[in-house]
């Protein structure tokens, strides 16, 4: 290990162990400075690529590797450690030291996964952030979070488990535990396992139902960090593992169209903005599927902005749901009298999700779209496109109108509560609406990031303007005749999770109802078969108690008590010689016997 | 300050929908002639004029419509519903 390598999660676990003893003026300096050396170091790394943290395990059987710094751990890793701060910013008044811990490890398992160079210390990182994002959730104390908890905790162990499986296949079949980039045209079951576990965290059909579930449930800061993490995460596993793997383009289509029906009808906010990362994640798992180095320049681009516009859209959330204490468009509605700063936000992070131009799904999305239509994709690039439609629709639209325009639901006490929220939110939402307009309209400072550097892109083409413009247009044109239709309705809306959320439910009522009669009746069964049984078969041993053995022992006591009395009789006359005369006589025969035998 | 523009605008619907209308047959205007399509992906980029509009204004009633149809065959169900 070479001395100038820190590793950045190692940053912010030290920094998470020691926040318990920063107190007072301190506390506050201190959550933002850890993020910032992290931040800091990840720009450093990015400065001396390379591999670093290359340890020895068990006797130099395996090797681990800590540190691969390369291009595209190096912008993934920059766009993590930029969210941390921003994510930190926004939750600096959370008190509760024990959130702030959870959130930095959560981060440091996404670093630790970016930087790893083998499947163990993917494995160790990666169930950090499960376990630790689990409790962001846990920490909300709405109803229902602790259940979306252990329904979290519970579908991550099972990922976790299957690509455990996967990687222990791989290293039995090849000796191999390095994670490089996997062969589509040898793929063994092991191939295919590890694509599943890494596929459950970056939520792709049918894996995909624990993003809304938890996300709307976790604690308004949590749900910040944890937008931008896991997915992005587990993109860049797929990105270095998966890339070009064909499958993946069906599958990344599919689910940005399952996504955004869904985010059509939602009615919870956190809902939608989940449902929208499923759709969004789809662009850059369809862009590792096409595996070019357009696509993936785009997969990295369209993740980095993604996390920026999506951070900036759940804090905005989170300052509506901080302020009035609700999430739903049937609660809300004509806020903008009262959040006038929070609708500002929310439309910066609209207008960046749908690709206007000088934001950043502009610059990024099309990057996506463009590799599909180069690789002579056309279906998938049509349906993207329709994808983007519905993107503006929910997202730019219906977002911003059902909470902020329109009639208001509000109850009188939400109407009440409803106010911008603390500096240190809109602190971090300025960052982040900053950063999404700089990412659009100064092209150098992601692009150049980017792990394909040769590859030319120019998004301010007058004909992809005029694409974006007409599509923009006619979404709002078909928005203002058809909003009634997409309204606020008091839903939900069934999804997969309905197999283990309802199958719970089913195992119960079992549990309850028939392995309950089947208990009763055996209960029942017993009473009259067994115990009746049990009483003949102990009346039958008391009678031979009774007579049986007591018999015999009393039979052979009156024995015994008959013989003395016999002996009594016959030979204690009271005469002395007569008693010596038998008694050395049946000594004599002891003793005979005795040496005879 | 934004709560100024916004009822400003909320004041007056009718001109705010005439701009609006406005913009976008400007902006077709401009796609239809102004822009050169030889560089497109597909034949219908090409030679259908305003190809993007009738894209955009068909995709999106396709999707609000088969969300609905989706929401309606029973997707869509009461708040509660895990709730018992």
């Amino acid at each position: 290990m070479t001395t100038s390598f820190i590793h950045p999660a190692l940053i912010m676990i030290f920094g998470a162990v020691f926040l318990p003893f920063v107190k007072g003026p301190f506390r506050k300096p201190y959550l933002f400075i850890v993020p910032l050396l992290t931040l800091l170091s990840v720009v450093y790394l990015s400065w001396h690529p390379g591999v670093y943290g290359v340890v020895n395990f068990m006797g130099g059987d395996w090797t681990l590797t800590f540190g691969r710094v390369d291009r595209l751990s190096m912008v993934f890793g920059f766009i993590m450690a930029l969210m941390a701060v921003i994510g930190t910013i926004y939750g600096l008044h959370v008190e509760d030291n024990w959130q702030h811990i959870a959130s930095w490890f959560y981060v440091a398992g996404s670093l630790g996964v970016i930087y790893c160079g083998d499947y163990l210390v993917l494995f160790l990182f990666w169930e950090m952030m499960a376990f630790a994002s689990t409790f962001l959730i846990w920490f909300n104390k709405d109803k229902g979070a602790l259940a979306a908890g252990y329904r979290y905790l519970l579908v991550h162990t099972f990922g976790g488990v299957v690509l455990l499986l996967g990687f222990v296949l791989r290293y039995q079949a090849t000796g191999d535990l390095s994670f490089v980039l996997l062969s589509e045209e040898n793929a063994q079951l092991y191939t295919w396992l590890i694509m599943a576990g890494l596929m459950l965290n970056a939520a792709v059909p049918p894996l995909h139902s624990w993003l809304p579930d938890a996300y709307s449930k976790a604690s308004i800061t949590g749900a910040v960090f944890m937008c931008a993490f896991t997915t992005k995460t587990a993109i860049y596993t797929l990105a270095r593992g998966f890339a070009g793997f064909d499958i993946l383009i069906v599958l990344g289509v599919a689910m940005a169209i399952y996504g955004i029906i869904y985010a059509i009808n939602e009615n919870d906010i956190r809902r939608l903005l989940g449902w929208e990362i499923i759709s969004q994640v789809g662009y850059m798992v369809t862009g590792v599927g096409i595996g070019t180095a357009l696509a993936i320049n785009g997969t990295c681009a369209h993740a980095f902005a993604h996390i920026l516009y999506k951070g900036l859209l759940f804090m905005a959330a989170g300052a509506i749901i901080h302020a009035t204490g609700k999430s739903k468009f049937t609660d809300l509605g004509g806020l903008y009298k009262k959040m006038p700063i929070t609708l500002f936000f929310m439309v910066i992070g609209g207008i960046s999700v749908s690709a206007f131009p000088f934001f950043s799904g502009f610059v990024t999305k099309s990057m996506i779209i463009a590799a599909s239509f180069e690789a002579h994709l056309l279906i998938p690039a049509f349906l993207l496109t329709m994808v983007s439609v519905g993107t503006f629709l929910v997202a730019g639209l219906r977002l911003p109108y059902l909470i902020f325009f329109g009639d208001s639901r509000c109850s009188e006490e939400t109407w009440k509560k409803a106010e911008d929220p603390p500096w240190n939110m809109q602190l971090a939402m300025i960052t982040a609406g900053f950063l999404c307009l700089l990412v659009g309209s100064y092209l150098p400072f992601l692009y150049n990031m980017l792990p394909y550097p040769n590859v030319a892109f120019h998004p301010y083409g007058g004909y992809h303007l005029s694409e974006t413009l007409q599509l923009l247009a006619f979404t709002a044109v078909a928005f203002v005749f058809l909003k009634k239709k997409i309204g606020a309705r008091p839903t939900i809306s069934l999804d997969l999770d309905w197999f283990y959320r309802k199958g719970g439910q089913i195992f119960l009522w079992i549990a309850t109802t028939p392995v309950q009669w089947l208990d009763n009746c055996w209960g029942a069964a017993y009473r009259v078969v067994g115990l009746y049984s049990l009483m003949t078969t102990a009346r039958f041993w008391s009678w031979f108690d009774w007579h049986g053995i007591d018999g015999v022992v009393d039979g052979s006591a009156r024995c015994v008590r008959a013989i003395g009395r016999r002996i009594t009789i016959t030979m204690q006359r009271g005469q002395i010689q007569q008693t010596i005369y038998i008694s050395v006589t049946f000594a004599a025969i002891l003793l005979a016997s005795y040496v005879w035998l | 300050m934004i709560i100024k523009i916004v009822d400003y605008l909320k004041e007056r619907p009718g001109p705010v929908k005439f701009s609006f209308y406005v913009a976008v047959a400007i902006m077709v205007v401009w796609s239809i002639g102004g822009v050169d399509t030889h560089h497109a992906h597909t034949w219908a980029e090409m030679y259908i004029p305003g190809f993007w509009s009738l894209f955009g204004l068909a995709a999106c009633i396709v999707l609000i419509y088969v969300a609905r149809w989706l929401g309606k065959s029973g997707i869509m169900t009461r708040e509660d519903y895990y709730d018992n």
